[in-house]
């Protein structure tokens, strides 16, 4: 934090951080999480998957307007949404497991405010050079020309990528390559260009500028997470029995008498941290545990000859043995425990409910919604009918027969509504709601009862397909 | 990380609130925190003056933009109108029984047809289209003046028992008792006789008698069969539905006071292509011939 202020003002300006470059095997870690996730963000609309000549060949769309997701094989319809619930509850599962093993993981590599920010990072290292240079054109407070033309050229390059960012997502909403032709020649829908205004400008302004702000003020993930964390949890921590206390390194011998830990009081934790802490302070709430000043305090270890690990992963229970000069347990002996074990369980039982939902699913369905205003109809010779909606929904990619029939009473038959014929065509991957008539004839059983159990049977002539759907008859009880 | 709890020169005040021996510092908010307080200030001074915002008296401004509710509906409809101008055109201008041929216009006619009959009939005849006593069932297949789409055309567009309009259905069945056509041992005869006619059985002596007086004073207009004329609205007197009831009171009662039915004409309220629209939503029920 800043220094001490003896009046405390009640609104700080932001202290802008200036995180220097870094290697090490953490940085490495997130230069490929960045490049996989937004390689995946920006390149799945373009993957092309044959469904035949009627549905769309997109591997991932959300076809709004027709009201269907399609992911690669899988096609969900809107009564299908529980799996996208499902696939939520799993991200959520999926998050408290990673949360309560390793701490704000997500915060640290897979976020993306923390991967676009990282990209930002880098395009501003490229054009105004690393924390030295930025801190340099920071302070100088004249605007020149090269200061000028630095910022432009950052800010132009930051929204083009803001506007390939926003122009990604509307392409999982509609054929990627008709829209993308539509929206340069300006004859794309109003909604894709507002929402890839908005993306543009939130890509823009939080990469750019908000940064860390949105970590600290705007989230409230990390928030929620501190209940998920307990004394096993693995976070970023500085080893501070080790390190204290710090100073700069002294080439005399060893026997001087002031003491001295590991920590030479270097700062490259501090200088490459994005969110602008000091680890060596202990666990903040700023810290999105990025690992950066792991990977900066191993190169200066190795650089003094002294070992690995001062800023290291930890967890809270290996601080006693830490003190008492003990090696740490292993990272399984954390991980592995009734917390993350009963997440792990739960996530696997969604996932294994969703695939097992997904194998049963069937071709053909239907749903039956007797109409009851009214509930049955006297025909002129005496026999009553009754009346039923029928939704019949075809999941081929083409058209199909589908057979109607009522089992359940003999003297039940079944009609349907403008047609002689006992079967329905259904167009390819749609849904076709068709009124159905039941009758049964004067002084019958179904006729004279209240209500009659029954069921509707529906049949797909092309391979024998059937479902089926239990309702009742009302007849005229008298 | 430690367990004592460590403090650092550069920490800020706590705020003195302590739960649990945790302590909460007295951070102080970020500046841009502050500016997007003012920010949705300033949008707020701009929104009421752009849109309508403070109420008054009589009503609330305006707002600069005049912006409404009332005439985003009334443009949504009149954008709804202007797109089914065409086929509402179509509707209003093709033979009758075209509609029912073409699956489209059928379609589009019912659906439509379904609106205008929630709007205006359901009163009458329920939002079911099921009647009610006097009222008559428009899902059956039973029709009093027909029921393909012209007689439902020109029933719905004229009326019945309608002054108004020349064209109007009218039926004239005579008040048997209260006019002493029928003396009332006659009409307990009659009303026996018809009730056989749709099945229930009854005193085999007052049926044979009845049959004489039907004979004589409703073949006229029910045919000899009791199968009704639908030029004369007279309806089928042998089959098992009824308009009024089929009990032995419910008919002492029609037979002697008679019952007129009545219907507006549809022609000075509705225009063509709706009147064709909740015709062709009639003949869908169930019952269309």
């Amino acid at each position: 934090m800043s220094e001490s202020n003896p009046s405390p003002s009640l609104y700080a300006a932001r202290e802008p951080v200036f995180p220097k470059e870094v290697s090490g095997k953490f940085r490495n870690l997130k230069w490929i999480i960045l490049a996989v996730t937004l390689g995946i963000y920006y390149l799945t609309p373009w993957i092309r998957w044959d469904r035949g000549p009627s549905l769309p060949d997109q591997a991932v769309l959300l076809d709004l307007a027709n009201r269907r997701f399609y992911f690669f094989w899988i096609e969900i319809w809107p009564h299908e949404f529980y799996f996208v619930a499902g696939l939520l509850i799993m991200a959520g599962l999926g998050l408290f497991l990673f949360t309560s093993a390793l701490g704000r993981v997500w915060c640290g590599y897979a976020c993306p405010q923390t991967v676009w920010t990282d990209l930002y990072i880098l395009v501003e290292r490229w054009i105004d050079g690393d924390r030295n240079s930025r801190l340099r054109l920071h302070r100088q407070k004249k605007l020149d020309l090269r200061k000028v033309r630095l910022r432009l050229t950052k800010w132009t390059v930051w929204l083009l990528i803001g506007l390939a960012t926003g122009g990604a997502w509307v392409f999982y909403f509609a054929d990627a390559p008709t829209l993308l032709i539509d929206l340069i020649t300006g004859n794309a829908h109003p909604a894709a260009y507002t929402t890839m205004a908005v993306l543009t400008a939130t890509t823009f302004f939080f990469g750019g500028f908000a940064r860390e702000q949105i970590c600290i003020y705007a989230c409230p993930w990390p928030r929620i997470q501190a209940a998920m964390m307990d004394e096993d949890t693995l976070v970023v921590g500085y080893r501070e029995w080790r390190g204290e206390p710090r100073g700069k390194l002294r080439k005399t011998s060893p026997e001087a008498e002031v003491p001295q830990g590991d920590c030479i009081d270097c700062m490259a934790c501090v200088n490459v941290c994005p969110v602008g802490i000091d680890i060596r302070e202990g666990q903040q709430m700023e810290c999105i545990t990025c690992a950066l000043c792991i990977d900066a305090c191993d190169d200066i270890m190795d650089k003094i000859g002294k070992p690995r690990g001062l800023i290291d992963y930890m967890a809270v229970s290996d601080e006693t043995d830490g003190r008492a000069g003990q090696a740490p347990r292993n990272i399984w002996k954390h991980i592995l425990r009734p917390r993350t074990i009963m997440y792990t369980t739960l996530w696997m039982l969604v996932g294994f409910g969703l695939v097992f939902a997904l194998f049963i699913r069937a071709d053909i369905e239907l749903t039956v919604a007797p109409v009851r205003n009214p509930t049955f109809v006297t025909l002129s010779d005496g026999s009553i009918r009754n009346t039923y909606d029928v939704q019949l929904r075809n999941k081929h990619g083409e058209q199909r027969q589908f057979q109607l029939s009522v089992t359940g009473d003999p003297t039940l038959r079944l009609q349907i509504e403008g047609t002689p014929y006992a079967s329905v065509p259904v167009a390819a991957n749609a849904a076709h709601q068709q009124r159905v008539y039941v009758i049964s004839p004067k002084g019958t059983a179904p006729s004279t009862r209240d209500a009659t159990p029954f069921r509707i049977w529906v049949e797909d002539n092309a391979n024998g397909e059937r479902a089926y759907k239990d309702t009742t008859f009302n007849g005229k009880e008298n | 990380m430690s367990k004592e709890s460590k403090k650092f020169e550069d920490d800020p005040d706590t705020t003195g609130h302590v739960w649990d021996g945790i302590e909460e510092f007295d951070n102080p908010m970020p500046r841009w925190w502050l500016w997007t307080l003012y920010l949705c200030i300033i949008w707020a001074i701009g929104y009421t003056i752009a849109y309508p915002a403070w109420p008054m008296i009589n009503q609330a401004t305006t707002g600069v933009l005049g912006w409404s509710t009332r005439a985003d509906v009334a443009n949504e409809i009149a954008a709804v109108e202007e797109g089914n101008a065409a086929i509402n055109a179509k509707l209003a201008s093709v033979e009758l029984t075209a509609i029912t041929s073409d699956a489209e216009l059928n379609t589009y006619a019912a659906s439509a047809g379904n609106a205008v009959f929630k709007t205006w009939c359901v009163q009458c005849h329920g939002a079911g289209a099921a009647g009610a006593k006097g009222y008559p069932n428009l899902l059956d297949d039973d029709w009093l003046w027909g029921g393909d789409m012209a007689a439902i055309h020109t029933t719905v567009t004229h009326g019945i028992r309608n002054e108004d309009s020349d064209d109007a259905r009218y039926s004239e069945m005579p008040a048997f008792g209260r006019d002493e056509l029928l003396e009332p041992a006659e009409i307990d005869q009659v009303v026996n006789y018809v009730m056989s006619l749709s099945g229930d059985a009854q005193d085999v002596e007052k049926v044979a008698a009845g049959a004489v007086v039907f004979e004589d004073n409703c073949s006229s207009c029910h045919a000899k069969d009791g199968t009704g004329d639908r030029e004369q609205g007279a309806p089928n007197l042998a089959d098992a539905i009824w308009l009024y009831g089929g009990d032995y009171a419910t008919l002492t009662e029609t037979v002697s006071n008679a019952r007129y039915g009545v219907m507006p004409a549809w022609n000075t309220r509705l225009t063509e292509w709706q009147i064709r629209a909740v015709t062709a939503y009639v003949h869908q029920l169930g019952g269309g011939e």
